[in-house]
């Protein structure tokens, strides 16, 4: 009998999906992580850094959050004002979570969907974080076996959050660059099909609005027959709407729950919203998702699931005290989204003043970049190849559109939210002096010289050797959210 | 086709077990000592709340880590920010030590080892994700802890196996109860992935010898599989013998950086020792690198909120406070078990002696009208609706024999716990067993007719439906 090498034995005794790469953290993609770990920019100690322009992260209002909690004392459990509470809070572990802390969400659910709907707290499901509450959600609505469609394309931690541990699997709803990714009724239906064929029992869709990789917003029309689409198969939407608030255009942000009330025989027992403070608050850190199920059945189990990602009570408590503060609130969020616009602004400015296009979109916290002419050919193999130069020589980390099974190469999602001015002006620097570069070399391409061909390719393009490296598969030691560049330097 | 998952529709997660419903009944009757005097007595949550005195005192005196300040300047920023899913590393360092401190510095726990969890609920089911596949089983001494029959079984499809203890040797895990389990799950036709241990156990209260944890060793070992130790207890134990882990055992027994030694995984968790469950912080601690991994990358979908890492980094890794506290904390727990031993003597009630834990295993089987597990639950909805004091029946921790019952004594004032020991006795010592008798047969009749939602009830591993996981 052949004898095991020690780690195939201890893999046998490990689960399936211990041993297994279910987590998506092997894909190459994160080297874009790696690259910028080992090289973080920083204006004055690293100016020849990589800039993280591949974290989905809202910074701009950090100042007001800020201010809030040193003016408030109170809504710590640790401060004098505050410590009365602390024994309270400290052996709260409910999972219906504290009362005010669910009003206070729920309140905040209104207002980031300009109090067009109301919201009952006690709908509301404390989860560790959205990825939790993507979990859950899976977990309560369909077994090991069955699909969710998922329009392309998607946020890339899907692939994890909503398969991984629930053996769940995800049909993609392709959309296109023709008609702005919009989701049309052919590609449902396709999408469908597809499942069908491959023994796939489709239990829902889910959608994400505002779209995270695209940052656009769906309309009333297109919602509406959403919700009539999965009403007719019978099947589940889950709205994604953790980036609500980033909604910073013209055209505003329409919950699917404003819709529900204007579908004739809706059945709302479909109907579930996974939501979180991370992205519209800019709170990450403190992990608050929410499961907002119309089920009842649902919000009993995914109350009782809860329990294995509860919301800690000491923020809970803070949250409480700071979201039923409405005129902060009211602040917060008018500021946030003036600053967004300025900031999305600037970029998309810069890159038309490149000639680069970019996806028309009042939403989220990055932009959806058309790099399609400058692929060598129309594959992801070239997209690979021009986001690692992107990576390693222009030194910006974004977001390849593969990573986000975009069905089209060449688009890339770059982050806006999560750095300074002065960091988005070197940015765009940087971008300039790149498609420059690229400009030159197509110049002289045009004259047959093969020398100067060869210069195209060793100023700008890795040397095989950097690529092998890189296509070793090997684990990445880090996070796939690493530390934004504020945390780096201070903790 | 069904519209919601199995997991939706079966029992599994356990909530229809009377170590549940007796809560639900304490909800909406609870006592109050002005409000509601005659309301239930809570004595089946296991909270230490004996030592927030000691905790608020030492925020009073550390303003900065109180306000999220260092060198005066505000760090909320940054902490809104950090989702990193290794966690704080000053945090981990001081959950580290801290574990280290709780077994009296003689093994040492390496950061890099340690993974941040929601609370040992999550680290329990994550553990179980990361060792076990669907249908796999773990062996479980019994009694143990309802709870786990959610945290185990419920969305990871794993199974559990118990490890039959009895009173006749104290509860103690024997080589033979090991063997007998292990083959059990044979016969059901179960793969066992491993042993899953509570020490200091939940409900028993004791702490396990080094006997059986060597027998443990041995058994994993010769067996090839995991073995589990949640010791969340272990600053709970508050006289001898104290707390040995296995940590200790391995280093004893020189298997440091052995297989097997790859093969033990701690749970650890401050919702007992520093009584703090609303803040969910729980710990795996395991020397396999490939169980580490694994279980960092699924504490994604329950990590700890950065501000509370932050706190409590600042609190542990102050030695003179948690030195101060335990010792504090393990003097008062000495008392009030005290209290409650002596409480339930007055009324001739005896417990399984005990040196650890939030509770005491109490012995009532002379007040069954009869040796069987209904008996049981007739003499504890007795208990929780005539005595009003909401007491947790052996059977839902899966005892085998009837009568036993967890009182827990830390989650209330000394007031309070008087007032439940009164109560106990007047009930034992009662009217006459003639009367009582009668009048016990129209309260058990109005009892029953009392509508009391959903007692599924669950004796043992047979009684499940094969589907239900």
């Amino acid at each position: 009998m052949v004898a095991l090498t020690a780690e195939k034995q201890d893999q046998n005794l490990l689960s399936r999906m211990a041993a297994g790469d279910g987590h998506g953290e092997k894909s190459a993609y994160f080297d874009g992580w790696k690259a910028y770990e080992e090289n973080p920019f920083h204006p004055i100690d690293r100016p020849d850094g990589v800039i993280q322009m591949g974290l989905a992260e809202n910074q701009l209002c950090g100042d007001l959050m800020r201010k809030w909690v040193l003016e408030h004392p109170e809504a710590s459990i640790c401060t004098a004002e505050g410590v009365n509470q602390f024994s309270d809070i400290a052996i709260f572990q409910d999972y219906h979570g504290l009362p005010e802390f669910r009003q206070a969400v729920a309140k905040f659910m209104e207002k980031t969907r300009n109090n067009k709907v109301k919201f009952d707290p006690d709908r509301i499901v404390m989860s560790g974080g959205a990825t939790g509450a993507h979990e859950t959600v899976a977990f309560c609505l369909a077994n090991p076996g069955d699909g969710f469609l998922v329009p392309t394309p998607y946020y890339p931690g899907f692939d994890r959050d909503l398969r991984w541990r629930t053996g769940v699997n995800l049909v993609p709803v392709t959309c296109h660059s023709s008609n702005g990714f919009k989701i049309t009724a052919e590609a449902l239906d396709a999408a469908y099909e597809n499942a069908r064929v491959s023994n796939i029992p489709v239990k829902g869709l889910l959608i994400t609005n505002p779209s995270n990789p695209l940052g656009t917003t769906l309309d009333r029309d297109c919602l509406k027959s959403l919700v009539k689409f999965t009403n007719d198969k019978g099947i589940h939407l889950i709205a994604d709407e953790i980036y609500a608030a980033t909604s910073f255009g013209e055209s505003e942000f329409i919950s699917v729950a404003e819709v529900i009330d204007e579908i004739p025989d809706c059945n709302s027992d479909l109907i579930h919203i996974v939501y979180s403070l991370s992205k519209d608050m800019g709170l990450p850190g403190l992990r608050v998702g929410i499961v907002y199920s119309y089920n009842d059945r649902v919000v009993q189990i995914a109350r009782k699931m809860s329990s294995f990602g509860l919301v800690s009570s000491q923020t809970q408590h803070l949250i409480a005290k700071m979201l039923s503060d409405e005129d902060f609130v009211d602040e917060f969020i008018r500021k946030s989204k003036l600053r967004l616009a300025e900031r999305h602004a600037e970029l998309t400015t810069g890159l038309d003043g490149l000639g680069i296009g970019w996806l028309k979109a009042g939403a989220g916290l990055f932009i959806w970049m058309d790099l399609r002419n400058l692929l060598k050919t129309a594959t992801f193999d070239s997209e690979m190849e021009l986001w690692r130069v992107i990576v390693h020589k222009v030194k910006l980390n974004v977001s390849p559109g593969g990573s986000c099974h975009c069905h089209e190469p060449g688009w890339f999602r770059v982050c806006f939210a999560n750095m300074d001015y002065q960091t988005m002006e070197t940015a765009l620097e940087r971008i300039r002096v790149f498609t420059s570069q690229i400009e030159e070399e197509s110049l002289i391409l045009t004259k047959p010289m093969a020398k100067k061909k060869k210069c195209w390719q060793s100023s700008l393009r890795l040397s095989f050797k950097d690529t092998r490296r890189f296509e070793e598969g090997f684990f990445s030691p880090h996070s796939p959210v690493p530390p934004s560049p504020l945390v780096r330097a201070q903790i | 086709m069904g519209l919601l998952s199995r997991k939706v529709t079966c029992n599994a997660h356990g909530q229809d077990s009377s170590y549940f419903l007796g809560w639900e009944e304490y909800e909406k009757n609870p006592y109050d000592d002005i409000k509601n005097p005659d309301g239930i007595i809570q004595m089946g949550l296991a909270e230490n709340q004996l030592s927030f005195d000691l905790i608020e005192a030492w925020l009073a005196k550390n303003p900065e880590a109180a306000n999220f300040e260092r060198e005066g300047q505000s760090i909320f920023r940054e902490l809104a920010l950090f989702q990193d899913y290794h966690g704080l590393p000053s945090f981990k360092k001081a959950m580290a030590d801290f574990m280290s401190e709780n077994r009296g510095n003689r093994v040492s726990f390496d950061p890099k080892k340690l993974v941040l969890t929601a609370g040992a609920t999550s680290a329990n089911e994550t553990l179980m994700f990361c060792l076990a596949d669907p249908g796999d089983a773990f062996l479980l001494p019994t009694p143990y802890y309802p709870g786990f029959d959610r945290d185990l079984k419920w969305r990871t499809g794993a199974e559990i196996v118990p490890i039959q203890c009895t009173s006749a040797n104290g509860f103690r895990i024997t080589k033979s109860a090991l063997e007998e389990a292990y083959e059990q799950a044979q016969k059901l036709n179960l793969k066992v992935k491993g042993v899953l241990i509570t020490n200091p156990s939940n409900p028993l209260g004791i702490t396990t010898t080094r006997t059986e944890l060597n027998h443990l060793l041995d058994f994993v070992s010769r067996k090839n599989i995991h073995l589990i130790s949640d010791e969340i207890y272990s600053g709970t134990v508050f006289t001898s013998p104290g707390f040995i882990s296995v940590m200790e055992v391995l280093k004893e027994k020189k298997l440091e950086n052995t297989d097997v030694s790859k093969r033990v995984h701690i749970v650890y968790s401050l919702s007992k020792d520093l009584g703090l469950p609303g803040f969910r912080v729980g710990v795996i601690y395991s020397n396999d690198d490939i169980v580490v991994d694994a279980a960092t990358k699924m504490s994604s979908f329950g990590l700890i909120s950065s501000q509370t890492q932050y706190l409590l980094s600042a609190l542990l890794s102050d030695k003179n406070f948690t030195k101060n506290y335990l010792r504090e904390n393990q003097i008062r727990l000495k008392k009030r078990h005290m209290k409650l031993v002596s409480g339930l003597e007055a009324a001739g009630i005896e417990c399984l002696k005990s040196n650890a834990g939030l509770f005491c295993w109490v012995d009532m089987r002379h007040l069954l009208s009869s040796n069987t597990f209904e008996a049981e639950i007739e003499l504890w909805k007795k208990i929780v609706y005539e005595i009003k004091l909401n007491i947790s029946p052996g059977s839902s921790c899966h005892c085998n024999e009837p009568g036993w019952f967890r009182v827990c004594f830390a989650n209330m004032s000394e007031e309070t716990l008087k007032v439940a020991m009164n109560r106990l006795k007047m009930f034992v010592d009662g009217p006459s067993s003639s009367t009582r008798s009668q009048s016990e047969h129209q309260r058990l009749k109005s009892l029953r007719k009392m509508k009391v939602s959903n007692w599924v009830f669950r004796l043992s591993f047979q009684d499940r439906e094969p589907e239900e996981r």
